[in-house]
């Protein structure tokens, strides 16, 4: 534990491979590589260099970071390295919104005018956010963790049936899922990547004044409301920001796997520090996982493009695979 | 007398592109104006693709989607993802002036955003396809005259291919199967209008929407004279409980179409006469030579 570093340092290090990738990222693409230099010259290429691939590189990294800072807080407050951000039934609240938008907007697109408006972006993140809020109905608040997490198993499983039943009865709804729910990146403008990074401010600010709760939900709930810890309000902010994060990256890229589950067990690997540290460290990771995963994404097939959700999956996957072995060759603990 | 002539014909053609900033209204009842003749088009939804070819407007396609694959000459061009998942940095960087994408694609305010002209057009029925053929026509500076030959064209095979159906056939109940889940085709979708034209009865009705997730038993029930199905379902249609009895498949009364062939009935585009024909091939090849 001596040579665990310092988690200013790490930030700073975690920061700049992220800087580095997303210069990396407005440079490659599908017409290849392209340095953005040489761009200048050329107005369709600048184009392509400044209004796509940066924001989409910026996006794909403040999205990752969202979904990594709601991961390493879902961690903490439920106590377990197995909960991850769509915990609480967002994932399927989501996919359940875009459904519903995709067969109301599949039925008759001209009545549609308003929702077309609000698009899909808006139907996930109502459903994202509907969704969380049913799980902490049925839980009857947020007294209890176990109610909690069960309940939002329920809600899981029970919008993934509506979801699924939808897209049985009308089978032109299930191609638009499909693209939904493997995550992409691609779509990304400045507005969506603006809205992120503006969340992600909001959320890391809130995530670190609320970092202390967690510090002390480490040492048992009983040990932590006899230190005077106001849990009850505490829980809802922190399931607020949650839900708040997570909606955001999920209605702007669809549902991307594992960065949220990955990337708080990524800083615990690296360093042990108070939740202060772990939340922004697990963010950093988090955008920077994504970011690496987008960049393959674009570069493994191209000028094809792959699901950046399959290389997510892949990589967050085979990383905890890894970890897992090196943990039991070593003898159970690292 | 000769120079003077072809001086006014080329002050025509010259007018004519002037004249020719036309608005075209697409899909989403969105206005799209075009101030000159596309000359760069990405297409993003294979009828579409066909339909710009069936113009004689293939040398202007620049780009396409992953599943466009006719007419044969389009194959080599770059491809852009899918409808749903298109390359947006792929498609500008191709310079188009004219995007032509499916309503239910993703990406479309990317490209406007963008400043890149798009146009959504969805073709699903009959009325559909000579609709979004003349809509194309206006956008891409086709005469109205060419458009309306393509499309009598089209319409004459549709009606050449209903009257070389023997007359025993007319009647038929029929069964086409769109994918093994089961899904059928119903009479309100493409292929089920098609069947109608030629005169055959769908075991679907209208009402239970275009392509219905439908009960296996149902099909046993209704005992359809011939069964239409792509490849992959020719399979498992003789595991389906029941499904051994239907008379259809005793006899042998089951067209297996492969993907190619199915291309060319359930996309609503030119080729749609082409998709009739094949239906009246496997009627003579399954009914009509017996009785």
């Amino acid at each position: 534990m001596n040579h665990s570093p310092k988690p200013w340092l790490l930030s700073l290090a975690l920061s700049m491979l992220g800087a580095v990738g997303i210069a990396l990222g407005s440079a490659m693409g599908s017409t290849g590589w392209e340095p953005w230099w040489q761009a200048v010259q050329d107005p369709v290429s600048w184009q392509i260099v400044w209004d796509i691939r940066l924001p989409r590189s910026l996006g794909a990294w403040a999205g990752g970071a969202l979904l990594g800072l709601a991961g390493a807080l879902a961690q903490g407050l439920f106590r377990n390295a197995l909960a991850d951000p769509y915990l609480l039934g967002s994932a399927s609240g989501a996919s359940l919104g875009v459904a519903i938008f995709l067969s109301l907007f599949g039925g008759s697109v001209m009545a549609m005018g308003w929702l077309v408006k609000v698009g899909m972006t808006g139907a996930a993140f109502a459903g994202a956010v509907l969704a969380v809020m049913l799980t902490l109905v049925l839980a009857r608040g947020v007294q209890h963790t176990l109610r909690l997490l069960l309940a939002g198993v329920v809600v899981g499983v029970v919008l993934g049936a509506i979801t699924s039943f939808l897209n049985l009865w009308r089978p032109e709804v299930w191609q638009g899922m499909q693209g939904f729910m493997l995550g992409s990146t691609g779509f990304i403008g400045w507005t969506a990547c603006l809205l992120m990074s503006g969340v992600l401010l909001l959320c890391s600010a809130l995530a670190v004044v609320m970092a202390r709760v967690l510090d002390a939900l480490t040492l048992g709930e009983n040990t932590a409301l006899s230190l005077g810890v106001p849990l009850a309000q505490a829980r809802v902010l922190l399931i607020a920001v949650i839900a708040l994060a997570t909606g955001t990256a999920v209605a702007q890229m669809g549902l991307i796997a594992f960065v949220g589950l990955a990337a708080p067990h990524v800083v615990r690997a690296m360093v042990r520090a108070t939740h202060r540290w772990t939340v922004v460290l697990a963010a950093l990771t988090g955008g920077l996982l994504l970011l690496l995963a987008d960049l393959l994404a674009r570069g493994l097939i191209a000028p094809q493009e792959m699901p950046v959700g399959v290389l997510t999956a892949v990589l967050g996957g085979g990383y905890l695979l890894w970890r897992m072995s090196r943990m039991s060759s070593v003898g159970g603990r690292s | 007398m000769r120079d003077l002539r072809s001086l006014w014909l080329m002050g025509l053609m010259l007018c004519s592109a002037w004249v020719q900033a036309v608005t075209v209204q697409d899909d989403r009842q969105q206005n799209v104006e075009m101030s000159k003749p596309p000359q760069r088009i990405v297409s993003l939804l294979p009828s579409l693709t066909e339909t710009v070819c069936a113009l004689g407007q293939c040398h202007k396609l620049v780009g396409l989607d992953r599943y466009s694959n006719w007419p044969e000459s389009v194959r080599q061009l770059p491809r852009m993802g899918g409808g749903l998942d298109p390359s947006i940095e792929a498609v500008v960087a191709q310079r188009p002036d004219l995007v032509l994408m499916a309503t239910s694609a993703r990406g479309a305010e990317r490209f406007e955003g963008l400043g890149l002209k798009v146009l959504m057009l969805e073709p699903r029925t009959h009325a559909d396809v000579q609709r979004v053929l003349h809509t194309v026509a206006q956008a891409l500076g086709v005469p109205q005259a060419q458009s309306d030959a393509v499309w009598r064209q089209i319409d004459a095979g549709v009606v050449a291919a209903a009257q070389s159906l023997p007359p025993q056939v007319k009647g038929q109940k029929i069964y086409v199967e769109v994918s093994p889940a089961p899904y059928g085709a119903s009479e309100s979708s493409f292929i089920g209008e098609t069947l109608t034209r030629l005169g055959l009865r769908n075991i679907l009705p209208a009402n239970l929407g275009p392509f219905p997730k439908i009960n296996p038993e149902f099909v046993v029930r209704a005992q359809p004279d011939v069964i239409m199905a792509g490849d992959s379902s020719r399979a498992s249609m003789v595991q389906r409980p029941g499904w051994a009895q239907l008379k259809a498949m005793q006899s042998g009364k089951v067209c297996a179409f492969s993907s190619e062939e199915s291309d060319m009935l359930v996309r609503a585009g030119p080729r749609m006469a082409e998709g009739a024909r094949l239906m009246v091939q496997c009627l003579q090849r399954t009914v009509g030579g017996k009785s």
